[in-house]
C-alpha cells in the first residue's frame, strides 16, 4: 500500500507540515467554509452588477448578460488545469501525497467549469451569431481541454491503486499541459486555413467598466467557489485514504460526538 | 546501449513476424474504414476527393490507436516487462525500440497502403507523395504518444475505451498537420510548411515521449 511520504516521516517545521494529510485536514475544513462564504457573497454582488447595474448593450442587447458567468468559467477551466499540472510535477518532485489529492480535487471542478463555459457559449452563440456552435479556435480548443479532464478522471478513478492512480494522473496531467498550448495554436491555425474569420471573437468592443467590473468579481467568486470546493473533495479523499489510520477514526468520533 | 537498443527491436520485430496474422488485422482495419465512407457521404466523385485527405488520416490515426494496446500487454503479461525493467540497460532505450518495432510493423504499413487507398478517392495523383510523406512523419509521433497512453492504461480495466479517450485529443494536432499538408498542396499554397511542423512535432515527440512512456511503465510495474 501508500508508503508515507518523507514530509511525514521528517516532522518538518512552519507550512510544509502541512504537506502530512493529517495536519491538512483540520486546516482544510477550517477554511473551506471562509471561502464558500466569500464565493456566494462575491457571486451575489457580480450577479446584482451584471444583472442591474451593467449597461445593456447596444449591439446585442440583453442576451450578452451570459458573459458574466462564461468568462469566469472559461478563465477558472484554464487556470484549473494549470494548477492541476503544477501539483502534479510538484507530487511527482516532492513525493507528497496530498499534492497528488489536491490535482486530483481539482479536477471535477476544472472539468465543471469547462462544461459551463462550453454550455453558456452555445447558449450565447445562438442569439448573437445564429448557431450554437462553431467550429472556431477557441471553442475546439475548450473542447479538446474538456476531453483532456475527461481522460484524466476516467484514469485516476479506474486504476484502483491509489499510490499508482496518484502517479498515472500526474504524468497524464503534465502530458496534457505540454500539448495544451500545441493543441491551441493547432487548431488556430487549421481554422484560419479553412474558412475565413466568419465569427470574430477577439474584436470585443470596447468594454463599459462595469462590465469589467461585474465580470471580475464574478472571475472571483469563482475562484472562491473553486477553492472551496476543491478544499471539501480534498477532506473526502484523505478520509478515504486515511481510513485505515487511527487519527482518522479519532476524527470521525470527535465529529460524531459534536453533532 | 546500441546493443540493447537492436536486441529488443529484433526481438519485437521477430514476435510480430511470428504473429503476422495480427498485423495484417490492422492494416485490413485501415482499408475497411477508408471504404465504408463512400458509403456513408455518397460517392460522388468531388466529394469524395474532398474528403480522401481527412478520410486516410483519420482512418490511419483510428488504426494505429486500436492496435497499441498491443505494444506492452503481452510483455506485461509473461513478465518481459519487468525483466526490462530490472535490466541495468536505461529504460528509455528499450521503450524506444519497442515504440519503433511497434511503428514498422503498424504504422509502416499503414504510410505504404494509404496512396494505393487515395486512388479510390480520386486524388491527384502529384497529391500522393505528399500524403505519404505526412504519413511517415505523422504515425510515429501517433505511435510515441500512443504509448505513453497504453503505459499508463497497462493492466487496467477498461483500458481500451480508456485509452482511447486519453490519447485522441492529443492526436489532434497531428491530425490537423498531417492532413492539412495534403490539402493544402492540392490548394496550390504548398505543404512544406505543414510537413516542417510535423518533423518538428517528431523531434519533439522523440525527445519527450520515451522518457514519460519509461516513466509510466516504472509507475504501472511497481
Amino acid at each position: 500500500m501508500t508508503t508515507p511520504s518523507r514530509a511525514v516521516t521528517r516532522n518538518p517545521e512552519g507550512i510544509l507540515r502541512f504537506a502530512a494529510p493529517q495536519q491538512f485536514y483540520p486546516l482544510a475544513g477550517t477554511l473551506a467554509p471562509w471561502f464558500a462564504q466569500a464565493a456566494a457573497v462575491l457571486t451575489a454582488i457580480g450577479l446584482y452588477i451584471g444583472f442591474f447595474v451593467a449597461p445593456t448593450d447596444f449591439q446585442q442587447g440583453e442576451v450578452y448578460r451570459v458573459i458574466f458567468i462564461h468568462v469566469p468559467a472559461a478563465w477558472m477551466s484554464m487556470l484549473i488545469y494549470l494548477v492541476m499540472a503544477f501539483w502534479a510535477a510538484v507530487g511527482l518532485v516532492l513525493n507528497t501525497r496530498l499534492s497528488f489529492i489536491m490535482c486530483q480535487a481539482l479536477a471535477p471542478t476544472g472539468a465543471m467549469f469547462c462544461f459551463l463555459a462550453l454550455w453558456t457559449g452555445a447558449l450565447w452563440g445562438k442569439p448573437t451569431w445564429g448557431t450554437y456552435w462553431v467550429w472556431d479556435a477557441r471553442l475546439t480548443s475548450q473542447l479538446l481541454l474538456l476531453f483532456l479532464y475527461f481522460g484524466f478522471i476516467a484514469l485516476t478513478r479506474a486504476i484502483e491503486d491509489p499510490r499508482r492512480a496518484d502517479r498515472a494522473g500526474a504524468i497524464i496531467a503534465l502530458v496534457g499541459a505540454v500539448n495544451v498550448p500545441i493543441i491551441y495554436f493547432s487548431v488556430q491555425w487549421w481554422n484560419t486555413l479553412h474558412q475565413g474569420a466568419s465569427v470574430s471573437l477577439t474584436k470585443a468592443p470596447s468594454m463599459a467598466t462595469t462590465m469589467l467590473a461585474g465580470m471580475l468579481v464574478m472571475a472571483l467568486a469563482a475562484w472562491m467557489y473553486a477553492i472551496a470546493v476543491a478544499l471539501w473533495r480534498v477532506r473526502a479523499l484523505i478520509l478515504e485514504r486515511e481510513r485505515h489510520t487511527e487519527w482518522v477514526g479519532e476524527v470521525l468520533e470527535a465529529e460524531g460526538r459534536a453533532r | 546501449m546500441l546493443s540493447a537498443f537492436l536486441a529488443v527491436l529484433r526481438r519485437d520485430l521477430l514476435l510480430a513476424w511470428r504473429g503476422r496474422a495480427d498485423l495484417l488485422v490492422t492494416l485490413a482495419f485501415f482499408v475497411v474504414v477508408v471504404c465504408l465512407f463512400p458509403f456513408g457521404v455518397g460517392a460522388e466523385t468531388n466529394q469524395l476527393r474532398a474528403i480522401a485527405p481527412g478520410v486516410l488520416w483519420v482512418a490511419a490515426l483510428l488504426a494505429s490507436l486500436l492496435a497499441l494496446h498491443r505494444l506492452f500487454a503481452q510483455d506485461h503479461a509473461d513478465g518481459t516487462l519487468e525483466q526490462l525493467l530490472l535490466s541495468s540497460e536505461p529504460a528509455v532505450l528499450w521503450v524506444l525500440a519497442k515504440i519503433c518495432a511497434f511503428w514498422l510493423t503498424t504504422g509502416l504499413p499503414l504510410v505504404l497502403a494509404a496512396p494505393a487507398l487515395a486512388l479510390l478517392f480520386d486524388i491527384e495523383e502529384g497529391a500522393l507523395p505528399v500524403l505519404t510523406l505526412s504519413l511517415a512523419l505523422g504515425t510515429p509521433i501517433l505511435a510515441l504518444l500512443g504509448a505513453v497512453g497504453a503505459a499508463l492504461t497497462l493492466g487496467v480495466r477498461g483500458g481500451g475505451m480508456l485509452l482511447a479517450l486519453l490519447v485522441l485529443p492529443l492526436y489532434v494536432p497531428v491530425l490537423i498537420f498531417g492532413a492539412g499538408a495534403v490539402e493544402a498542396w492540392l490548394g496550390g499554397s504548398g505543404a512544406a510548411a505543414h510537413l516542417l511542423l510535423l518533423g518538428g512535432g517528431l523531434a519533439g515527440a522523440l525527445a519527450l515521449a520515451p522518457w514519460a512512456c519509461a516513466a509510466a511503465l516504472r509507475i504501472a510495474m511497481e
